[in-house]
Formats: C-alpha cells, structure tokens, sequence
C-alpha cells in the first residue's frame, strides 16, 4: 500500500528549481513551478539517465541538462519527437509540508 | 461563438495563413474553404515534376483530407464564389450555398496571361497553371507532334522541360535573345539554354507566333521567323494575371491586383486578400517565398495579434528542373553604379555573379552551383559589408579564411550515408527524408525532428543547405524564432529590450507575444543575458533560474551528474604553494580525476553536487576564486613565458596576459570567451584561434580577433596594432563590450564577425578614438558588479544550500507514515 512519506517545508523548495531527494537507493526529483506547483519525479532522464534535478523547469517541464529531452513533470514522458518515461510520484502539500507517496 | 473565417481559394497561400493561424491560436475561427478545382491543397510548384512524370499527383498534396477534418474545415472542392456581399458580410457560391463571415480571406491566386494571338482562341491553347492544365498536355503529347511553348520564363522553361522529358519534341518560342530574362543576365540565360538543349528542346529566341490555325483544335502554328510545324498544342507561359474579377465586382480597391495593406487587409478591413492576387506596395508576387511571408502577417491579424506588418520581400528564384542547379535574387542586372564580381567556366558550365553596391551584395546569379546561395541570399538579406570577404566570396563559404581540411560542403556531391550531424550521427539522407516525410519548412523544425544541428549547431550551415537543396522555392529564410516560443529572432529582441524597460524575463515575453509563459531553455537564457547586458548585474538582477546548469551552479556538469571544479590560475602562471594547496584540497575531497586543461589550468573532475560548497570554501580559502570554466564569459587568459625566459621573446608575455585577465575575469558575454598572449610572432599561446589573440612585435602588440579552435578550426583576423600596454587594454575592453551588446546570444566571435563582417567591427570601434573610450568605458561600468567571485558570493548568500539532498531513511519515515495517514 502507498504511504505518504514527510519530505520538506514548500519552502525549502526553490521556485522555478529543484532539490534532489534520497530515501534510500530511490533518487527522486521534486521541482516547484512558477505557479507554485509542486512535483515528484525519478531523477533520471529516460534517454541516458542525465539528472533532471539540474534542467530548466518552464511550465511544467523540465528540460534534461545532458541531451535536452523535455520531459512533463506531470507524467514522467519525454516531449516533442523523443520518446520515454520515467517514473513520477503522487504527491500533497499539506500545512505548507510536502508529502510523497512511496 | 467563434467567429467565422471564409477562404476563397483552397491553394498554397490561403491555406499556409490557415496554418500559421493554427500555430498562432488554435479555436479562434470557424473555418470554411471554397476552391474552384475539384481538389484537395496541392503544391502548385511542383507541377512541373507531374508533368516529367517525376512525381505523382499524391505527392504534390500539402493538406490532406485528415488535415482538414482534425481542424473542422469544411471544404467545398470544385464550388466557386461568384458573389460578395460585403455590406452584410456573406459570400454566394456557384453550386448555391450562402454564407455569412466575420472575416473573409481572398486567396484567388492567378489566371495564365495568354496573349491575343491568330488563332489562340482554338481549342488546346492552354496555360501552365492547374493539374487540369497538367493533365490535358499528357493527354494530348505524342510523338509525330510539336509541342510549342510560349514564354522562355520560369514556367515556359519548365513546361518544356516535363514535355520534352516524354521524348517529344518540342519548341520554345521566346521573343527576347536570352532565356529566363527576368532572373538571369545573358550569360547565365546562355548557359541555361546549352544545357535544355541536351534535353532535346529547341530554342527559337527573338521570335513569337505568327498564327496558330487548325479548324477546332490546334493543327499547325507558324513562327514570325517563316517556319510553320505542324502541332496540336500550343502552351503559353507567357505571364500570369491576378485574379481580381471578384474582387472589383465586389468593390474592393484593385490596381494590377488587389490591392492590400502592411496587414494584408484590402480596402474593406474585414476582407483580406493574400497570394498571386494581392498587390502590396504595386508589387503583385507570384513565387511562393513571398507568399509564405504574407501568410505570417496575415495570419497575425487575422489572430488579433499586433505585428509590424509585412514589408514586402527580396524575391529569389530555383528553377526546379532535375540536374540544372540555377539561382537568382535581387537586383541581378545591376548598373552603372554597381560593380560585378563573375565566377565563369563555360565548359564546367558554373557561373557566379553578385552584383555589389556600395561594398554589399544587391544581387546574385548562380548557376551550376547553388550550394552557397542561402549563404549569398543572407549576406544579401543582412546588408553585410563584403569587403573582406571580396577575393574568396565567390568561391563559396567554405573557400573562406579557417576551413581548414573541411574542404567544400557540396551538398548534391554527398551521399546520403554521409554523416553531416557528428553529434547525433545523422545523415544526410536521414535529414533529407526528414523533410520530406514530415514536411518540414525551418530550420528549427529540421533540429527538432531530425535532430541534426540540434547538439553543438557547427553543422547547422549544411543541414539550412539540405532544407535550401529540398525544398528549392518553398524555402522561406526569413527570421526565424529564436525558439519554438516565439516568431522573433534575436535581433528584435535585442531591439525591443533596448526600447523598453523590463524587470525580468517573463516581462519581455509578454511584450513579445510568447507562445508560452515561461519560455524555454533556449530563448530564457538570451533574454536573461540581453537584460542583463542592457541593465548589469545591479539594477537588473541575474536570473539564476533562466541559467543552464552550468551558468547557475558554477561548474560544469558531467555525464554521470558529478561537476568538475576548475579554479582561476592568473594568465597560466602558478606557484608551488598554490599547487600544494590545491593538491591538498583534490585529496581531502577524495578528487578521481585532476587534469590539466588547454587553457593552462587545473581541472578536478568527479566531485559531488554537495561536495562543491566546501570545496569552495577551502579554495578560497587558500586564496582561489572561480576560473569560471562553466561561463558565457571569459574563461582564460593563455600566455607563453615571454621575455621573462624565452630568447626570442619581445614582450613580457605572462605579465601582460596576467594583467588582462585580472581586468576581464567575471565579465560576461554571448558565448565564452577566450584570449591568449604570445610574446613573439612564433605564437606559442596559439592566440590565433582565440577571440583575442595578442601576439608581441618588437614594436607593441598585434591584436586580432575572432578565431576559434573548436569543431571549425577559425583563425583570428588582424584588428589593429598598439604600441603601448595601456592601448592594448584599452582595445581589448572596447572589443569585448562591442562583442557583448552587439552578438547575439550563444554567437561565438568568430561566427559573430562571419555574420557582420570584420569591417562593421573595425568601423564600429577604430575610425575614431572616441568609439573604443566610449565602449571601454561601458566594459569598466559593467565590471564594478561583475567582478564578484561566485563561489564566494553563492557560499555566502545561502545559494549552494540546495546543492544538498534532502535524505530521508526509510525506516524514519515509516514511523511518520503512521502519524500522518491516521
């Protein structure tokens, strides 16, 4: 069953940047968008697992720093003419805190 | 409700607006077609391919049935208008439907211009307008017939061309002494005709038809010159006439077409006309370039969207017969004012002529080879002083000063196994079945699908040459998006920047009409850098967000998401306590890789995202600050050991270089930047493929600028020479700033000088004293605020404390878990 697991204040989540979260051997990227959403995503880019915490978010995407895929922060798929998908995780904000679902 | 759009005319310029209308807003309009031929959107160019039979009518097709279904078009093939009623906004058709518009697009394009003639009223005296036309002269062509053809233009030419493909033989009649005179001086016009010949076609220049008889259909034509043969089609190319008649019964202003506004909007502003039929400016069009620019404007308005309007076009011509490579553009003819540079090899059958005004190209013939003529079109389009260029221009781009062991960029030479994107290992073939099969038009489009230029762009000239070769006339350079988020190139970017005041991006998107709210990792970075060239880095923050990752985290990232660390070493020069110190840190940081790089520094690879806080620390500590490897700014200052040690030095070398990277460390510009300092001409810093290179004389400094080591090996071009080390900084300051405000983003010196010519630059900055103090100064303004260490300021003010996870153990947060789902 999925748990909602406590990672951070909303806060300690950079507009229009990310920060990288590690529960145990699970990388997962959480971006906040200019409309103050807030997402999870594996931090790996489908095509050659570049860290999608260090792309460009606009929208909601992020746009990988080592081939320049797009990936939808909503669904994990890649954009465009490529094609892929990573992982993403349903996620809350609740009392300013953020929450996965692991 | 939507409003409601009606085209009359389903062909290439109507239904482009359409399309550009899409990109610009998707459910503006209910839209409805009517076309007078029974078809769906063909390409009209390539009639002349149906007609050789080298392509079929299914492969002319632009728009097909799917199209207009998934945007709800409702299309009345073969249903003419016969009516406008602009007083109460509705149109009446042939077939008897009647239709009310908001907004009516007149799209009629032109009729063939057949001239009175004995005997031209006789059946199969036809134009080359239609698949209809197409198809009535491979019904009527046999081999015991002429065929003749009227008019030694575009269209005359390729006539004769798809008839005498079929093995039938054919006349050209043309009543002035060369062909194709409206795009070709005679010498070209006689090359083209040696080599139609070989087809089997048969020239009568100077000469018209003096009647064509038969009882019904055409039996016999005679010639001015005497000679009668017997045929039974006679085709004239002899001019096309812009459809208006709907036009002027409706009461729309016409001269030689209908005439039209900066917006494409007729007398009526509700009633817009486009194509062949519209006359902008008393200029009517009938290539489709133009056109295709048209469309954009009209499509702009058409959305509710502001733009400057459509400022009529430089037309350029292909002539699309297979295996005869002809271009042309702008003022060909030239006259007594202009000069004349000519390529001409009568027996290779290559001739090249531009026609120069005022140290720029006006005009351009190419014949033979065409592969530079996107290249010629753009020096054209640009107003490019050539002066430099003038000794090697005409044998092409590649023939230029740097392109060393490249060799040309024949483009219909290659193969199409021929690897032309090294990056992404694309072929030729692979792009040029790109463009085909998903009918691209652009550059961008060709990146994004193909992927070719998409990675590092150096292949970029040859993949625009393979679109150019494909597409011929459908080709539209005009400027392009920096982006797929917007219809401006960086030019009015820059100029809207300039004119307006913005506190960040976002703002300059808006004013700009972004297709998007954020942007993206293209033009978010340009506009960041453009406001921040216009403001510095006081009054306009730099926006760490809108940076690539190596421009906000200050180093550079690797492929296995470690960093490398690079500290500043002044000019080259280091110490055995800096070498200590630094060895000591690469240890403690437990450094896998410590390398030394080409521009005589040290490069520790390896090292976490979390390990680069501390690391910096230390090096500052230890009295190093960020060298900056990662910067659209400068990177280094290479030097040789000059005079200090050398025997042949002349200058002191590692002092000067030291001096001039301690007045340019932190500035940014477009791209990186890099200089290095040699202390003889022997050039052991190899500062002739630097952005500035300064080599020592016995008398003072050389410098020179924009050459580059990278994928096309440029060496620098001679700029000026100084006596004094105070000049030489004051040069360099000046050459840099210059660089800054006036490249565009991501614009490397050497392509920025390729692009403006070494002349603009000398011109900008050396014809008085007072240009280099005034851009010298503007760089020392700048550098008050750029000369901040990163690693310093980024440590200080709480930036690097994302760099770190946020590490959640499991076993903890199951724990919570519990709490938090009760």
């Amino acid at each position: 069953m999925a748990k909602w697991i406590k990672i951070t204040e909303t806060e300690n989540i950079p507009a229009m940047g990310s920060r990288v979260i590690k529960y145990g051997e699970i990388e997962i990227a959480v971006f906040k968008t200019r409309d103050g959403s807030i997402f999870a995503i594996n931090n790996e880019c489908p095509h050659k697992q570049g860290k999608l915490s260090e792309g460009l978010v606009h929208e909601h995407v992020v746009t990988c720093p080592m081939h320049n895929w797009d990936i939808d922060l909503k669904s994990g798929k890649a954009l465009g003419n490529d094609s892929g998908c990573t992982n993403v995780y349903e996620s809350k904000i609740e009392d300013d805190i953020f929450y996965i679902s692991l | 409700m939507k409003e409601k759009l009606v085209v009359i005319g389903n062909g290439m310029s109507g239904l482009r607006t359409i399309e550009d209308l899409f990109d610009i807003q998707k459910d503006k309009y209910d839209i409805t077609i009517f076309g007078d031929e029974p078809h769906l959107n063909y390409n009209r160019i390539m009639l002349s391919y149906l007609l050789s039979g080298e392509k079929t009518f299914e492969e002319t097709i632009i728009n097909h049935q799917t199209w207009y279904d998934e945007h709800h078009i409702t299309l009345n093939k073969g249903d003419k208008v016969i009516k406008i009623d602009k007083e109460n906004k509705k149109v009446f058709s042939q077939s008897g439907k009647e239709l009310s518009y908001d907004k009516l697009l007149i799209a009629t394009g032109s009729n063939s211009f057949i001239p009175k003639t004995i005997g031209s009223e006789l059946e199969n005296v036809i134009g080359f307008r239609t698949k209809l036309d197409s198809d009535t002269i491979l019904d009527l062509i046999s081999k015991d017939k002429t065929a003749v053809v009227v008019g030694g233009g575009l269209l005359g030419l390729e006539a004769a061309y798809g008839i005498a493909m079929h093995g039938i033989k054919t006349i050209l009649v043309h009543r002035s002494g060369s062909v194709l005179s409206q795009q070709l001086d005679s010498t070209g016009g006689r090359l083209l005709q040696k080599n139609l010949e070989t087809y089997g076609i048969e020239f009568k220049l100077n000469t018209t038809i003096e009647k064509i008889e038969g009882e019904t259909k055409v039996e016999s034509v005679t010639f001015t010159d005497g000679q009668t043969v017997e045929s039974n089609i006679v085709v004239f190319a002899t001019g096309i006439v812009p459809n208006k008649a709907l036009a002027i019964e409706t009461g729309l202003e016409t001269k030689k077409g209908i005439v039209v506004n900066d917006h494409l909007q007729t007398s009526d502003e509700n009633i817009f006309a486009i194509g062949e039929c519209a006359e902008h400016n008393g200029n009517t069009y009938g290539l489709v370039a133009p056109l295709y620019e048209q469309a954009k404007f009209c499509a702009k308005k058409l959305a509710g969207k502001e733009s400057d309007g459509y400022s009529g076009s430089t037309l350029s011509t292909r002539l699309k017969i297979s295996g005869v490579d002809l271009f042309s553009a702008g003022d060909y003819l030239g006259d007594e004012t202009t000069e004349e540079l000519i390529l001409l090899d009568e027996k290779v059958g290559i001739y090249k002529k531009l026609v120069i005004y005022d140290n720029k190209i006006i005009g351009i013939v190419l014949y033979g080879d065409t592969v530079d003529a996107s290249w010629y079109l753009k020096l054209l389009k640009e107003h490019t002083d050539i002066s430099d260029l003038r000794t090697k221009i005409l044998f092409g781009k590649s023939a230029l000063a740097g392109d060393a062991g490249h060799g040309g960029d024949d483009i219909k030479a290659m193969s199409d196994d021929e690897e032309i994107c090294g990056c992404n290992g694309i072929t030729k073939g692979q792009v040029v079945c790109g463009i085909r099969d998903n009918d691209l038009k652009t550059l961008g489009e060709v990146k994004a699908c193909t992927k070719a230029g998409a990675s590092c762009g150096s292949c970029l000239g040859i993949v625009e040459q393979i679109l150019v070769d494909t597409l011929g006339d459908e080709y539209n350079d005009t400027v392009e998006g920096i982006c797929d988020c917007c219809d401006v190139g960086h030019k009015d970017i820059k100029e809207c920047i300039d004119s307006n005041e913005f506190d960040n991006v976002y703002d300059v998107f808006k004013e700009l009409d972004w297709k998007t709210d954020d942007g993206c990792m293209k033009c978010r970075p340009a506009v960041n850098y453009y406001l921040l060239v216009k403001y510095n880095d006081d009054k306009y923050k730099n926006d760490k967000r809108s940076a690539l990752v190596n421009d906000r985290v200050f180093a550079n990232i690797q492929k296995d998401g470690t960093y490398s660390v690079v500290p500043r070493i002044w000019g080259g020069l280091t110490s055995p306590k800096e070498l200590k110190d630094m060895a000591d840190i690469a240890v403690k940081y437990d450094v896998p890789t410590v390398k030394f790089t080409g521009g005589q520094r040290l490069d520790m690879l390896g090292v976490r995202k979390d390990q680069l806080a501390p690391m910096w620390k230390d090096l500052n500590d230890a009295g190093f600050v960020s060298g900056q490897a990662y910067a659209k700014g400068l990177r280094t200052v290479k030097t040789c050991v000059g005079n200090q040690w050398c025997r042949f030095g002349t200058q002191d070398a590692m002092q000067t270089g030291i001096d001039i990277e301690k007045m340019t460390w932190g500035s940014w510009t477009p791209h990186k930047f890099k200089i290095a300092v040699s202390g003889c001409p022997r050039n052991c810093a190899e500062a002739t493929i630097k952005d500035i290179g300064v080599i020592a004389v016995d008398s003072g400094w050389e410098i020179s600028i924009a050459g580059n080591g990278g994928i096309k090996v440029r060496v620098t071009d001679f700029f000026t020479k100084v006596a004094t080390n105070e000049e030489l900084y004051h040069h360099i300051k000046a050459i840099m700033q210059f660089y800054r405000e006036d490249a565009y983003y991501l614009e490397r010196t050497a392509h920025w000088v390729e692009r403006v010519g070494l002349q603009y630059v000398k011109d900008a900055l050396l014809k008085d004293k007072s240009q280099v103090d005034f851009y010298a100064a503007r760089f020392n303004e700048s550098q008050r605020t750029a000369q901040i260490d990163p690693w310093e300021k980024s440590r200080k003010d709480g930036f690097t404390d994302e760099f770190s996870p946020i590490v959640i153990a499991p076993e903890q947060s199951e724990s919570f878990e519990a709490k938090v789902t009760v």
